[in-house]
């Protein structure tokens, strides 16, 4: 009761604050600002905020906090067009809405898909809202309880999902998410500072790839470039079929659905350090697993939009919590926050142990202007759906080459290097052999995603067992088998059991015909070489930092076993067995008038460019000769539309400050802005 | 800040300085670049400064902060060595995880601090504590301690970690560190978990959380780093004059001596990684009247009305030099005596397998 005393009161305080004219008047500008900037591939919280942080000096608490919730709330409801749309993951918290989102579209439905993410999305938020209220008093000691042995196997059970996603070949699934992983493990090792697979006279590999490359490259280059080749619109035959009101209609019938996928996204954001990167599978391995029918699932089955949609905004409120209780930022955009909420006001509100005890009053409102922002958010989105799904029947020529000019964009603004869109190419690359082959690229991206966290749970959790262990053997054991982790455990090997069951009836790609057996042993050699390479570079890591080596051994090792079995199945199997899929043999790919190389050529050319002459002028080039030799556009519709790209590129980049990747060209001679 | 105020520190300065009146970003945009990403303690120094900065530099230029993360620092750092001057439109900042590679003689380091114009710079302090079952036994040294496993949550002992390691090393007291956290917030986590038993924050840190923990008993303080005094001697750190300082208890504790090469090392370590912590800096082959420029306008900064409380909450109570001052910090900041480097290489070698080839 004691609780309840102090909370009723502070939660009134709170709603005095929020419900003032001008308060949300900042809270809708942040969700606009904030939709403007979301809905851009690559471009998240992080740069909206960034933006917003010389504004924040001294500004009134409240006035700041609705316009940076504002735009943090809106960024995973808005990012949500994108996956839909385009197939792109926007950030980590769509990574799974891609997959039959994306479907949806396909088939016309891309309005019906959009306002039933929407409406979860909006569902979430308000759920993690609520729970939160209450939660957030009594929060610090189950926080606690998520020690290392805990977190690792949350992250095992964000990997288990592998299973469920592995395609018709379990032995292909499960060898795409080891070499994801190992992929992972790239550049300088968190624990010793060994380096795998990099070298320090190519810094740019030391860092590792970077998510949102591997998530562009493996899920977007390739079906840009298959549209492409097919030369049609992203909906089939030009058409829109279902409205937004359908959608709707579908969350209503999936309600508890997007109850239960809130819950997992509320408690799962709570634990500081695994971020959203997992509950979004987890969540949609959940939609999996409770759906009678999964014969949909990969195809265009709303579920599986419902599912994580409902979890990603309810994760950020989740997310609140290790920022304000402890201070710790559960990711980039939060961690500006922290920052952003020392330079308000008079400076004395800081995040932390103390902001319950001194500022619940300002909790409360955080924790309630991020539920309107969601609801603001939820019904602008709504009301473009219908619009924007529209894009969908466009021919998809003329769109490719701002795909192909957001993307690049995006990828520069991971790290800032001309090797960011060198690696996206490669990277895309790798993704469209993948899918060619029905190699699960769901499996690669989750082991890529979760690769750190494996390696960094696992090296810690064994390090402090083993102090404990040498204590007493029942400390060790009490330490790794504390009830939540037997209850993980459960759960994992549970849903391990029914994802292989059920993976045979879920084919992310479709169903892909088999054909010649050249091709896919191919493509299985030159992965058996990368692996053994990874091998062959992680042995040679000196003995006494074994907590960098350990993983990439492992891994590989389990990796080059399934490629190995897979090898001699190859040799046996004929040439009609499911293991030699490929999409070129029969299917939309196989028909498309153009061919893989020379559509790959124009990407290839735009890079090529700005390696030379910088990033405008080679879009230049590449739009206006583009739109003239590929689309056979008039001179008159080619110039309007390069215009309106590059200006689209140069708004966004100037309000946001960003720069664009310079050539050779600007080595050499000054250029203004925004030419250099 | 009242214009009086201003006047009279210009002037100061002009006079001091003889700055050309002819430098003037009005309409420009500065860019400050922060080789860490948004999230980290210099992104928060400089987002602190740069409103402030905008307000006093001639023309009031747009002051932006940009982040180019890589390579702990380095990336950027090496970048910046590249860099030439521009009508003063871009500051670099550095901090202690510049420094450290810098004088380990890291293989990637391709910088070189003395090439680059320094115009302000900062410092702060470290706590360390224990658990309170540990921390019982903690009574001014470090003489009950020498049984007890510690274990801490560290970010890699070539980081800033080297000079708390190395401190409980010469303490006699056995801390194994568990490496690979992302952040200092991460091992105070661990620490409240109770997975962790020892632990040190930044003095920000410290009194923003960790100080919470002391006064509930759910820890116990055990020692700073100190601060640095006129003559370069350690004394009680000013934010915390209540807390021992590392050199007290060293005193107090049996076989741990405050002189010496190990002494030596760890002294040259911590005076590079926390009273100079964070310097701001103009590329090289800067002008001197667009430097006396950056100065006059740090220095207006630092005297405005109010500044020290807003400083003492978001970067710390401790002295920010400009000009002169931060030239001779940063001399301070980036060279440590031989003698002291082989040491630090040699045991980084030993207690951690830490090659630096």
């Amino acid at each position: 009761m004691d609780v309840l005393a102090t909370a009723l009161p502070a939660l009134g305080d709170a709603w005095a604050l929020i419900l003032q004219p001008v308060v949300l008047g900042y809270l809708i500008l942040g969700v606009v600002m904030g939709l403007a900037v979301g809905v851009f591939p690559g471009l998240g919280g992080i740069a909206g905020l960034s933006l917003l942080l010389p504004f924040m000096f001294g500004m009134e608490p409240v006035l700041g906090l609705a316009l940076m919730i504002g735009m943090v709330a809106v960024v995973p409801t808005s990012d949500t067009f994108a996956s839909v749309l385009m197939g792109i993951p926007g950030s980590s918290a769509s990574q799974a809405t891609v997959l039959d989102g994306f479907p949806l579209a396909k088939k016309g439905q891309a309005a019906r898909a959009l306002s039933a993410a929407f409406t979860s999305s909006l569902f979430g938020g308000l759920m993690g809202a609520l729970f939160l209220t209450v939660f957030i008093l009594v929060a610090r000691p189950l926080v606690l309880a998520f020690g290392l042995p805990e977190m690792l196997m949350i992250t095992v059970l964000g990997l288990s999902m592998v299973a469920v996603l592995a395609g018709r070949v379990a032995l292909k699934g499960l060898a795409a998410a080891g070499l994801g992983l190992l992929i992972g493990t790239i550049g300088e090792a968190d624990a010793g500072g060994s380096l795998r697979m990099a070298s320090y006279d190519i810094p740019y590999l030391t860092d590792g790839l970077k998510l949102v490359i591997v998530g562009l490259g493996i899920f977007a280059v390739p079906e840009i470039v298959s549209l492409l080749r097919q030369d049609r619109s992203i909906a089939k035959d030009a058409k829109l079929g279902a409205g937004w009101s359908e959608g709707v209609r579908d969350w209503f019938a999936n309600k508890w659905l997007s109850l239960r996928c809130s819950l997992i996204g509320v408690v799962v954001g709570v634990i500081p350090g695994l971020g959203g990167s997992v509950v979004d599978w987890i969540a949609y391995g959940h939609a999996v697993q409770t759906t009678r029918d999964k014969s949909n699932f990969g195809k265009g089955e709303i579920r599986g939009v419902i599912g994580p949609e409902s979890s990603n905004n309810a994760k950020e409120g989740g997310g609140l919590v290790p920022t304000l209780l402890f201070g710790i930022p559960g990711s980039g955009s939060m961690a500006i926050f922290i920052g952003a909420i020392a330079l308000l006001g008079s400076g004395d509100i800081e995040v932390g142990p103390a902001m319950l005890r001194d500022n619940l009053d300002i909790t409360y409102s955080i924790v309630w202007l991020l539920a309107l922002a969601n609801v603001v958010g939820t019904l602008l989105c709504i009301a473009a759906s219908g619009g924007i799904a529209k894009l969908t029947t466009i021919r998809f020529t003329y769109l490719a080459p701002f795909l192909f000019m957001l993307i690049s964009f995006a990828a520069f603004q991971s790290g800032q290097n001309f090797e960011d869109i060198l690696a996206l190419f490669v990277i895309g690359l790798i993704g469209i052999f993948l899918r060619r082959f029905d190699w699960s690229r769901p499996a690669f991206l989750i082991g890529f995603v979760l690769s750190n966290p494996v390696e960094k749970f696992s090296n810690q959790a064994f390090q402090i067992a083993s102090f404990r262990f040498r204590k007493s053997f029942e400390e060790g054991m009490d330490y790794l088998f504390s009830p939540i982790v037997i209850v993980l455990i459960i759960v994992t090997v549970v849903s391990v059991v029914l994802g292989i069951r059920q993976a045979k009836t879920i084919m992310a790609e479709g169903d892909v015909q088999s054909g010649s057996k050249r091709a896919p042993m191919i493509f299985l050699l030159v992965i058996i070489a990368y692996i053994v390479a990874a091998l062959i570079n992680a042995s040679m890591i000196p003995d006494y930092n074994l907590t960098d080596k350990i993983v990439p051994l492992v891994v590989g090792g389990i990796s080059l076993a399934c490629c190995l079995i897979m090898l001699v199945q190859m040799m046996v199997r004929p040439e009609t067995d499911v293991i030699f899929a490929d999409k070129e043999i029969f299917g939309e790919d196989a028909d498309a008038p153009y061919g893989l190389w020379s559509t790959l050529g124009w990407f290839a050319a735009l890079i090529v460019g700005t390696w030379f002459v910088g990033f405008i002028l080679a879009l230049i080039g590449f739009m206006i000769s583009f739109l003239r030799v590929r689309a056979g556009a008039s001179w008159s519709k080619t110039l309007i539309l390069t215009a309106c790209g590059v200006a689209l590129m140069c708004v966004m980049a100037g309000a946001l400050n960003r720069d664009f990747p310079p050539g050779l060209l600007q080595g050499a001679v000054d250029l203004p802005w925004p030419l250099n | 800040m009242t214009i009086k105020t201003l006047a009279t520190t210009a002037a100061v300065l002009l006079a001091a300085t003889s700055v050309s009146a002819d430098v003037d970003l009005s309409g420009e945009t500065v860019e400050w670049v922060i080789p860490f990403s948004e999230t980290g303690g210099s992104a928060k120094w400089a987002n602190f400064f740069a409103p402030l900065l905008s307000e006093q530099l001639p023309g009031n230029p747009t002051v932006v902060v940009k982040f180019m993360p890589g390579a702990g620092s380095t990336k950027g750092a090496n970048w910046f060595q590249e860099q030439e001057h521009d009508e003063g439109t871009l500051l670099f900042g550095t901090s202690g995880s510049t420094q450290f590679p810098f004088l380990l003689g890291d293989p990637r380091v391709r910088y070189e601090y003395s090439d680059w114009v320094p115009v302000m710079a900062s410092g702060t302090g470290g706590v360390a504590y224990l658990n309170p079952e540990d921390g019982a036994k903690f009574d001014g040294s470090a003489n009950n301690l020498q049984d007890v496993d510690f274990i801490y949550g560290s970010q890699g002992a070539t980081r800033l970690d080297l000079v708390p390691l190395l401190a409980w090393e010469m303490l006699g007291m056995n801390v194994e560190p568990v490496f690979g956290i992302k952040g200092r917030g991460d091992g105070r986590l661990m620490f409240e978990r109770g997975e962790a038993n020892i632990d040190y924050q930044t003095s920000s840190a410290y009194l923003g959380a960790s100080a919470d923990l002391v006064a509930d008993g759910r820890a116990v303080a055990m020692m700073t780093w100190g601060a640095l005094d006129e003559d370069g001697n350690i004394v009680r750190d000013p934010t915390f004059p209540d807390i021992p300082t590392f050199k007290e208890v060293c005193e107090a504790t049996e076989g741990c001596e405050t002189s010496g090469e190990a002494w030596d090392a760890w002294k040259a370590f911590f005076i590079a990684g926390f009273p100079v912590q964070k310097i701001a800096f103009l590329p090289a082959g800067t002008p001197d009247d667009v430097r006396d420029a950056y100065v006059a306008a740090f220095e207006a900064v630092r005297s405005a009305d109010g500044f020290a409380e807003r400083a003492a909450q978001q970067v710390g109570k401790y002295p920010v030099f400009v000009g002169p001052g931060a030239a001779r910090a940063t001399v301070a900041g980036t060279t440590v005596s031989d003698e002291a480097k082989a040491f630090v290489t040699n045991w980084l070698q030993e207690a951690y397998g830490v090659s630096l080839k």
